[in-house]
C-alpha cells in the first residue's frame, strides 16, 4: 500500500497498533482542513505491528496527550521533503481534560466547568491520579 | 502554608511547631484568649458532623474571635444549586477564614484554588481529614512522649477510614515506626497504600484479622468504626460492623502504657467498660482535638 510522502509536515510514528485512531480523535486531527493519513498495522522491525499518522502540514501537537496514550511514539518533523527533526515524546507530568474522572464521590463529578487534571504519581507503572479525589482510572474500573 | 488542604502538605517541621503551639496553648489558655479578636471563622458543613464543626468553633471562640456557618447542605445555597467555586468567593467576603466539610473529595482543594481567604479541610467524604490527622499526633505526642520508635495497632476499617489512610502518610515520616493493620478481608488497606507508601517506604507491617494476634506489641491501638456512608451495599455493612469490639477481655494481654485511640464517633467497637480504664484516651484526643485546631487557626491567620 502506498500512502504518498508529505512535502511539509508531521509524521508520528511508532503508534501502538489500533492506537491510531484514538490519538486521531484525541488530537481533533479532524478539524484540520490539510489532509491526514492514518495507517494501521503497518509493518514494523521493532514492534511488529505500528499505527502512523502522517500530517500535510506542521501544526501544534498536544504532546501531552501523546506521551500520556504511549511514550514510546516518535515525532517526525517535515520541511522539504526532508526530516529535520525527530524526537520521542515523553509520560506527561500532568494531563488536562483528557480523561474524565469516573469516581461518583469526586467534586468533578458535580462542580461546572472544573478541568479534569491528572497527575502522574508513579513513573514505572504509569499511574495517573485525579488532582482531586487522587483516584487512579484503574481503581474505578476495578471497584 | 496558606491552606491546609492534605496533610501531606505539611513538613515536619510545620507539624512540629503546630504541636509545639498546641501545648503552649494547654499550657498557658489565657496568652491566647484574645490573640483572633474581631476575626470571623466560617464553618461551612455541606454535611453533618457535629463533632468537626463544634471543634472548630470552640476552638475560634477559644481564642476570641467569632463564628458564623452552615450545619448541612440543606441550609446552605447549594440546595439552590451554587457551585462550591461561587458559595466559597460569597463567604471569602464574610470570614476571615473558612473550615469546609464537604461530601464530594476533592471540594476543599477546589475552595482553596477560588478562595481569597484561607480553607482548612475539615473532611472531603472517605478522602481526606487532615486535622483529625495533627489532632492523632498531638495525642501520640502528649500521651506517648515521642512520635517515634512506636509499634502502631490499626483496627478495623482500612480500606474507606481515611483517618487511617492519613495517619499512615505522616507517621512514615518518623523513625521506626511499624503498622499492625487488623482488618477482616473485606476492609483490608488499599493495595496502592502498601505499594506507595509502605513498600516504597521500607516499613515495617503485618496484616491480621485476628485482634489479639499483636496485642503484646502495641504501644498505640487506633481503633475505627465502620461507616455506614461508605457502603453502597447495605448487606455488606451489617455484615461487617460488628467484626471488632473492644472490651477488657481482649485488653489482657496489651502493654499498660498501651494508648487506645479512636476519632470518634463509636457505635459498638469499644466497649463501654474500657471507658474507665487509664489506657483509654480517646476522649482525651477530644480535648487535643481542639487545643490542635486552635494552633492551625493561628498559623494560618499569621498571628504569632
Amino acid at each position: 500500500m502506498n500512502i504518498d510522502s508529505i512535502k511539509n509536515g508531521i509524521v508520528i510514528d511508532h503508534i501502538q497498533a489500533k492506537k491510531g485512531m484514538e490519538i486521531y480523535e484525541l488530537l481533533e486531527l479532524e478539524k484540520l482542513d490539510c489532509s491526514v493519513a492514518i495507517i494501521t498495522n503497518a509493518k514494523s522491525q521493532k514492534m511488529g505491528r505500528k499505527d502512523i499518522i502522517k500530517i500535510n502540514r506542521n501544526i501544534d501537537l498536544d504532546l501531552d496527550i501523546l506521551g500520556y496514550i504511549d511514550p514510546n511514539i516518535t515525532i517526525n518533523i517535515i520541511k522539504d521533503d526532508v526530516r529535520v527533526e525527530k524526537y520521542h515524546v515523553q509520560l506527561p507530568e500532568k494531563i488536562v481534560n483528557v480523561v474524565k474522572c469516573k469516581n461518583p464521590r469526586c467534586i468533578t463529578s458535580i462542580e461546572q466547568e472544573l478541568d479534569q487534571v491528572f497527575v502522574l504519581t508513579d513513573k514505572e507503572k504509569k499511574v495517573y491520579r485525579c488532582k482531586y479525589c487522587e483516584t487512579s482510572k484503574e481503581e474505578i474500573e476495578n471497584n | 502554608m496558606k491552606n491546609l488542604i492534605d496533610i501531606k502538605e505539611l513538613t515536619v517541621k510545620e507539624i512540629d511547631e503546630l504541636i509545639k503551639v498546641a501545648k503552649d496553648i494547654m499550657q498557658n489558655p489565657e496568652k491566647y484568649s484574645e490573640k483572633c479578636k474581631h476575626k470571623k471563622l466560617a464553618t461551612l458543613f455541606f454535611e453533618p458532623s457535629t463533632r468537626t464543626r463544634l471543634s472548630f468553633e470552640a476552638a475560634m471562640m477559644e481564642l476570641g474571635g467569632n463564628v458564623i456557618g452552615f450545619s448541612s447542605a440543606s441550609s446552605s445555597s447549594t440546595a439552590k444549586g451554587e457551585s462550591v467555586s461561587d458559595t466559597i468567593k460569597t463567604v471569602g467576603c464574610y470570614s476571615d477564614i473558612i473550615a469546609m466539610r464537604h461530601p464530594k473529595e476533592g471540594a476543599p482543594l477546589v475552595a482553596s484554588m477560588k478562595s481569597t481567604v484561607p480553607i482548612i479541610n475539615a473532611g472531603d467524604g472517605g478522602h481526606n481529614h487532615p486535622t483529625q490527622t495533627l489532632t492523632d499526633l498531638l495525642t501520640i505526642s502528649c500521651e506517648k512522649g515521642r512520635l517515634e520508635n512506636l509499634t502502631i495497632g490499626l483496627c478495623g476499617d482500612l480500606k474507606f477510614g481515611r483517618t487511617i489512610h492519613s495517619l499512615i502518610t505522616a507517621m512514615i515520616r518518623y523513625k521506626n515506626i511499624k503498622f499492625v493493620l487488623i482488618s477482616p478481608d473485606e476492609l483490608k488497606i488499599p493495595e496502592y497504600l502498601k505499594e506507595e507508601v509502605l513498600e516504597k517506604n521500607n516499613i515495617e507491617y503485618v496484616e491480621t484479622n485476628d485482634i489479639e494476634e499483636y496485642m503484646d506489641k502495641l504501644d498505640i491501638l487506633y481503633m475505627t468504626r465502620v461507616q455506614k456512608e461508605r457502603f453502597f451495599n447495605e448487606e455488606d455493612y451489617i455484615r461487617l460492623k460488628d467484626y471488632y469490639i473492644l472490651n477488657k477481655e481482649k485488653l489482657e494481654k496489651a502493654k499498660s502504657d498501651l494508648c487506645i485511640m479512636h476519632p470518634l464517633p463509636r457505635v459498638n467497637e469499644i466497649s463501654t467498660e474500657v471507658d474507665d480504664d487509664p489506657r483509654a484516651c480517646y476522649f482525651k484526643q477530644v480535648r487535643y482535638g481542639k487545643y490542635i485546631r486552635m494552633a492551625l487557626i493561628l498559623k494560618l491567620l499569621e498571628i504569632e
